[in-house]
């Protein structure tokens, strides 16, 4: 026994220390994963189809998730049978080494007696034999797709070191109808595209929806009744509430780190300045006083900062200022212009739109101004958000006189993946991990 | 009809008939029909309706088709990024400002505008720029500045649909729109 158990350290060792993904820099080659469907002791009906049904499709979300990143290649179910329950926790790794994946995720679905559902996670070495990690989810069976999330998120931390998004929401505008005449509506779904719901009726314009990282509210600006300006909208008890009483038009809004605040846009005879509203006591302080366009706020993580953009200088760019408003200082110094900028949820970086030579791309700089990257290359890309990692960058596309989309690209400017919409999309913003 | 002219009534209807019987042995053959015989008169004669009375829409006094005729356009254009009046501009928005002159109960909101080819946050406030530069111009024409309401919608409504600089110098634009006519 303790030979076995001197044996299996001995094995995990340098196995814990390979099978890892730098996500930092990029992959050359994504790491082959093997995700058989999960499987089930006794295949049971349930509200969500039987229990052998779900294991399919959860197999196919996590699937489906963890190659989306770029770090990951699926290794063709095909190429080894489907586990059975006994052999989610002795897996066959020859079989998967056969097929030359590194790392196993399999696991199980179980329907409990009080109608709720088991999912079992496991993530394996398939080289060192080494068992990573292993978690039960219980969902309700509406919720299934939560579990496929739980475990993607489990899997890519494991593998990562970092924290997932897979347990995830995007909110973003819907657009339908000619250019000239543009319905758009608010529109929540998963981060994958499912479960989509639309949250306004089109009768009135809606622009620039963005999450509370801490609750179920979202801020965004509305042009009902002509009034053009930033409301807030819990989305769990359908509450809606206009954002301080301003007679000018109010845009741009974001929440801060801890949801107490907003930072938004005011504008007066023509210029915009940025003004914090605090939610709680309503009370809403001007942050900048200059004769431009300062706008597109978006607070660092720790709240002492914030990064925005101005015309102060001329043409847009960006600038970093204490959270009082005080000390101003541009970062942006690239050709071109700098807009919208997001702050990511890391804090080493701020993403923003470099429009430069007739394009509109998605960049990242550091605070400093220093490091700026080019993401994307595309006619029109715009109003990027960051995922709750800080690891990907969701963002629209435009295609010149054409259509718009909703994209996402990693960091490291791999994986440039387009995001199901059921129409036109965009204004996307990622929500913060569920709970 | 009294009884008594009933039975001269049979006597002569009587001798109607015998005349009848003994004619058609007597009359020659009829001709062959060398014509078709009429068609039997229709009842109604087919209606024709008269030619519509004409309607021709008429541009009021006081209304919005007025106001773009007297003053050449409800629109002036921008270059890009800039909010400055140029000379067109400048002649347009002048006659809308003596058309107001003359209407001085009509209010108006005057919409600010920009091509695609900007940021959504930056394109809003620079839509509302040029509301503003077009209400400041009216105002300094002498229209009272609190007739003048001005509203952006960036590049939300575009006039013209295209990614083209044709289409894109249409839609950089502030337009004034009469909120209520003249009394």
């Amino acid at each position: 026994m303790i030979w076995r158990v001197f044996c299996a350290l001995l094995l995990a060792a340098p196995a814990a220390a390979t099978l890892r993904v730098d996500i930092t820099s990029g992959v050359e080659a994504p790491m082959p994963i093997a995700v058989p469907a999960f499987a089930t002791a006794a295949v049971m009906p349930t509200p969500a189809g039987t229990t052998a049904d779900l294991g399919r499709q959860v197999a196919t979300i996590i699937s489906g998730n963890l190659t989306g990143t770029g770090l990951f290649r699926a290794v063709d179910p095909a190429a080894f049978p489907a586990p059975a329950v006994a052999q989610v926790t002795a897996p066959a790794f020859l079989g998967m080494r056969t097929a030359a994946a590194q790392a196993l995720v399999t696991g199980s679905v179980t329907a409990n007696a009080d109608g709720t559902l088991t999912i079992g996670c496991y993530l394996y070495d398939v080289f060192s034999e080494e068992e990573l990690v292993r978690q039960g989810f219980t969902v309700t069976p509406a919720g299934w797709r939560r579990a496929a999330h739980k475990c993607s998120d489990l899997v890519y931390s494991r593998l990562t070191g970092e924290s997932g998004y897979f347990d995830s929401r995007i909110v973003y505008v819907a657009e339908s109808g000619p250019r000239t005449k543009r319905v758009k509506r608010l529109a929540i779904m998963d981060q994958d595209g499912a479960n989509h719901r639309f949250l306004t009726s089109g009768q009135s314009l809606v622009l620039m929806p963005r999450f509370s990282p801490v609750d179920e509210t979202i801020t965004y600006m509305s042009f009902a009744g002509d009034r053009p300006r930033v409301w807030l909208y819990n989305i769990g008890t359908g509450r809606q509430e206009a954002v301080g009483n301003f007679d000018t038009m109010s845009f741009a809004a974001r929440f801060s780190p801890d949801g107490r605040t907003l930072l938004f846009s005011v504008t007066r005879s023509g210029n915009a300045d940025i003004f914090a509203y605090d939610i709680a006591s309503r009370r809403t302080t001007r942050l900048t006083n200059s004769n431009a366009i300062d706008t597109s706020p978006s607070f660092s993580p720790d709240g002492r900062k914030i990064v925005f953009e101005s015309d102060r200088g001329g043409s847009q760019q960006l600038y970093v200022m204490n959270a009082d408003g005080s000390g101003a200082q541009r970062i942006s110094f690239g050709s071109g212009r700098a807009a919208s900028p997001v702050w990511s949820p890391r804090g080493d970086l701020i993403a923003f739109t470099r429009m430069d030579g007739g394009k509109f791309r998605i960049a990242v700089v550091r605070p400093d101004g220093s490091g700026e990257r080019l993401l994307t290359d595309s006619w029109q890309d715009e109003g990027p958000s960051w995922s709750p990692n800080g690891r990907v960058i969701l963002f629209s596309r435009t295609e010149r006189a054409g259509r718009s989309t909703l994209r996402s690209i990693d960091l490291t400017g791999r994986s440039d993946r387009r995001i199901p919409t059921p129409l036109e999309a965009s204004d996307p913003a990622w929500g913060p991990l569920l709970r | 009809m009294s009884t008594k002219t009933l039975p001269i009534l049979l006597i002569a209807g009587a001798l109607a008939l015998s005349a009848c019987a003994r004619n058609k042995e007597s009359l020659p053959p009829p001709p062959p029909q060398a014509a078709p015989a009429l068609p039997p008169a229709p009842i109604d004669q087919p209606g024709t309706v008269p030619p519509q009375e004409p309607v021709q829409t008429t541009t009021l006094p006081g209304s919005q088709a007025d106001f773009v005729r007297a003053a050449g356009s409800d629109t002036v254009l921008f270059a890009f990024d800039s909010y400055s009046i140029d000379e067109t501009a400048r002649q347009i928005l002048g006659a809308q400002a003596s058309w107001l002159g003359q209407y001085s109960n009509v209010r108006v909101t005057v919409e600010g505008h920009t091509d695609e080819r900007g940021t959504r946050e930056y394109n809003l406030a620079l839509g509302e720029r040029r509301a503003n530069a077009a209400k400041n111009f009216l105002a300094a024409q002498g229209v009272d500045a609190s007739r003048i309401s001005v509203i952006s919608y960036g590049k939300e409504r575009p006039a013209a649909d295209g990614s083209n600089e044709d289409a894109w110098a249409q839609n950089r634009r502030a337009v004034t729109i009469l909120v209520s006519g003249a009394r």
